[in-house]
């Protein structure tokens, strides 16, 4: 360790010299720093060119959404002749708005209630000694591995035969019972929290709600924003469960929306080929995604982490 | 259940029949009914939602219930039509021709970048964002990128693949271009896999790459050596999850070719009929719900078959620190 060249940790306050060196917290390798540099270099020109190619599209799309028809297709990077207008008209020619609303309204109570019965369940799981626990939590596990398609038949079914085929009701209302990924999710986050919690509180004489309410839900935040906006983004980029239920423009949400509006102004479509107006509409139902993106990353990253490092 | 058995009275070995004494005994304590309670709305949906229309849908698959009318008993005659039935050959063609190629490609890409990204150091953090921003993307929008960017006459890609002299084919329209072209696509979004490999990586202990620099180990020895035996439970986890969700691919190629916008009639171009499009179609579109269930039960076999073997295969390959596996 005193072999490696001080690099990052050599700015340090005295005291840390006084330390031994094992101690010291160094973060990055170095090998040998002429190489290293040279590699490093190497590697930041790619992953610039890699970002350019990751983010181009998006540049792409909002370049081409304001060009007027005909210039969609140019490739400059400014628009010009500007056409801001498209916006106006796509505005006017679909129910973008409602679209919109249907999406947040449908996005919003799944988020909440997948997240609330989930917390429920991961909670049980997590706390509680029963018979049949592992059973049970096998059949979780399994759940996760079950392709959506085999169950998505008689799902319909059931929700024709209650009249709610064509309403938003089977859009959230499925998650009013827990969900497997969430579930696994947020029970490792249970398990992080110190037993004695609990005990102490049981000590002081609090039932297993209150446990559940006052004790783990509110240190369990982070699982919970976690699983929020994973669920938010998955009833916002969701196809197929809209092509299934949504029967009429108005309770479309925004991706069935955006599908629509391919099918309305794509070049065989009834709007002869307006391209600039779909790539308006893209852009419209892509920007709250980024959004959400942008507010929660930290959660998207941990949520992702934990998903992946806990197989 | 273990804390349960071990209440066993001294002298005698907890056998069998007491096991199960003590198993039914657990449910006089308050804890037990406590947490069947809180466990209610799971375990009423995954009656309700799972496993009743997963019988259902067995059963389903034995009749030509068609919504409009009475279902009728049919038998095993859905599975022998699907036995003659071309499209499923196209559909299960197609689908594995995808998988094939999403999956490896999804992985070797994720990793390379996951790699270079530890090595900028604080510039990571930047980058993986970067990377993350198409994963936030609808599939919808996706797929109209697809058509758009992909575009043999005047699409971008063609456009930049013709600065360099290489002539580009018409991904959007040539038969045998349409699922290379879906599968470039599909990596635009391999910002999750990304992310999930950056945090393996950084979790390596460094001593580890420390020890092998000592013995004069080759960047490529540390990788192999190292790298790839630490991150393996992840690498397993991803190739499981692509694999099932590769095998399930739906909204992108839906968008892009069974519009009825860019496509006459919405019936799009067979290259691109995947299984679940294909199931789709029959079971909402053809209202053929038996039919339809058949298919489905199939993708369930399949899919039960090919995660099986993963898991099998995986039990060589995959090293979890201190011996355990979960």
């Amino acid at each position: 360790m005193t072999a490696r060249p001080a690099a990052s940790g050599a700015p340090t306050a005295p005291q840390s010299q006084a330390t031994p060196p094992a101690r010291r917290r160094v973060p990055r390798i170095q090998w040998k720093s002429g190489r290293s540099v040279f590699s490093r270099a190497i590697f930041l020109i790619f992953l610039i060119g890699a970002t350019v190619v990751f983010l181009y599209p998006f540049v792409w799309s909002v370049s081409a959404s304001l060009k007027p028809r005909d210039y969609v297709f140019n490739n400059q990077l400014l628009p010009s002749p500007f056409e801001p207008s498209n916006y106006v008209q796509i505005w006017h020619a679909a129910p973008v708005l409602q679209w919109t609303v249907n999406s947040l309204y449908i996005g919003v109570l799944a988020a909440l209630t997948v997240t609330f019965s989930s917390a429920l369940v991961a909670f049980a799981f997590a706390y509680f000694r029963f018979p049949g626990r592992n059973f049970l939590f096998g059949c979780v596990l399994a759940t996760m591995m079950l392709p959506a398609a085999v169950t998505m038949i008689p799902v319909y079914l059931i929700w024709d035969h209650l009249h709610l085929a064509n309403t938003q009701f089977p859009l959230w209302m499925g998650n009013l019972f827990g969900s497997a990924f969430y579930i696994f999710l947020q029970r490792q986050f249970f398990l992080g929290i110190p037993r004695e919690l609990f005990e102490a509180a049981r000590m002081d004489g609090d039932n297993y709600w209150t446990m559940f309410w006052r004790i783990a839900m509110p240190l369990a935040r982070p699982a919970l924003i976690v699983t929020a906006i994973f669920q938010f983004q998955a009833s916002w980029t969701d196809l197929l469960q809209p092509l299934i239920y949504l029967h009429s423009d108005k309770l479309y949400t925004l991706s069935l929306g955006l599908f629509q509006l391919l099918n309305q102004y794509g070049p065989s479509g009834g709007g002869s080929g307006q391209y600039q107006l779909i790539i308006a509409g893209l852009v419209i139902s892509t920007i709250p995604m980024i959004i959400v993106f942008f507010v929660g990353q930290r959660y998207f990253v941990e949520g992702i982490v934990t998903q992946g490092g806990k197989g | 259940m273990t804390a349960l058995t071990s209440v066993s009275p001294a002298g005698r070995k907890p056998g069998r029949q007491s096991r199960i004494r003590d198993w039914f005994r657990g449910f006089r304590l308050r804890e037990t009914w406590a947490a069947y309670a809180f466990l209610s709305p799971w375990l009423f949906g995954f009656v309700v939602l799972t496993l009743g229309p997963m019988i259902a849908s067995l059963i389903l698959s034995l009749t030509n219930y068609d919504v409009i009318g009475n279902a009728t008993f049919v038998g095993t005659q859905n599975y022998s039509l699907m036995i003659h039935d071309p499209q499923i050959v196209t559909a299960l063609r197609n689908t594995l021709i995808y998988t094939v190629l999403n999956v490896p490609l999804t992985m070797i890409v994720s990793l390379a970048l996951a790699m270079m990204l530890n090595r900028v150091g604080r510039a990571g953090g930047f980058f993986r964002t970067a990377f993350y921003l198409p994963v936030m993307t609808p599939q919808v929008a996706t797929g109209i990128l697809y058509l758009l960017l992909f575009n043999g006459s005047y699409g971008l890609l063609d456009k930049v693949l013709s600065f360099f002299h290489i002539p580009g084919p018409y991904w959007t329209t040539d038969p045998n271009w349409i699922k290379p072209g879906l599968v470039l696509m599909s990596l635009w979004a391999v910002g999750a896999t990304v992310v999930i490999y950056y945090a393996a990586i950084r979790s390596v202990p460094a001593r580890l790459y420390e020890a092998a620099a000592m013995d004069g180990a080759s960047p490529w020895r540390r990788f192999r050596d190292i790298t790839v035996p630490m991150i393996s439970p992840a690498l397993f986890f991803t190739f499981i999850v692509l694999t099932i969700s590769a095998l399930q691919t739906f909204t992108q190629a839906y968008t892009a070719f069974f519009n009825t916008g860019t496509n006459n009639n919405g019936q799009g171009s067979s290259a691109a009929l995947f299984y679940v499009i294909y199931l789709f179609q029959q079971g909402f579109s053809d209202l053929h719900m038996g039919y339809a269930s058949a298919l489905a039960w199939m993708l369930f076999v399949v899919i039960g078959i090919i995660t099986i073997i993963q898991l099998l295969v995986s039990k060589r390959f995959v090293y979890y620190e201190g011996g355990q596996r979960r």
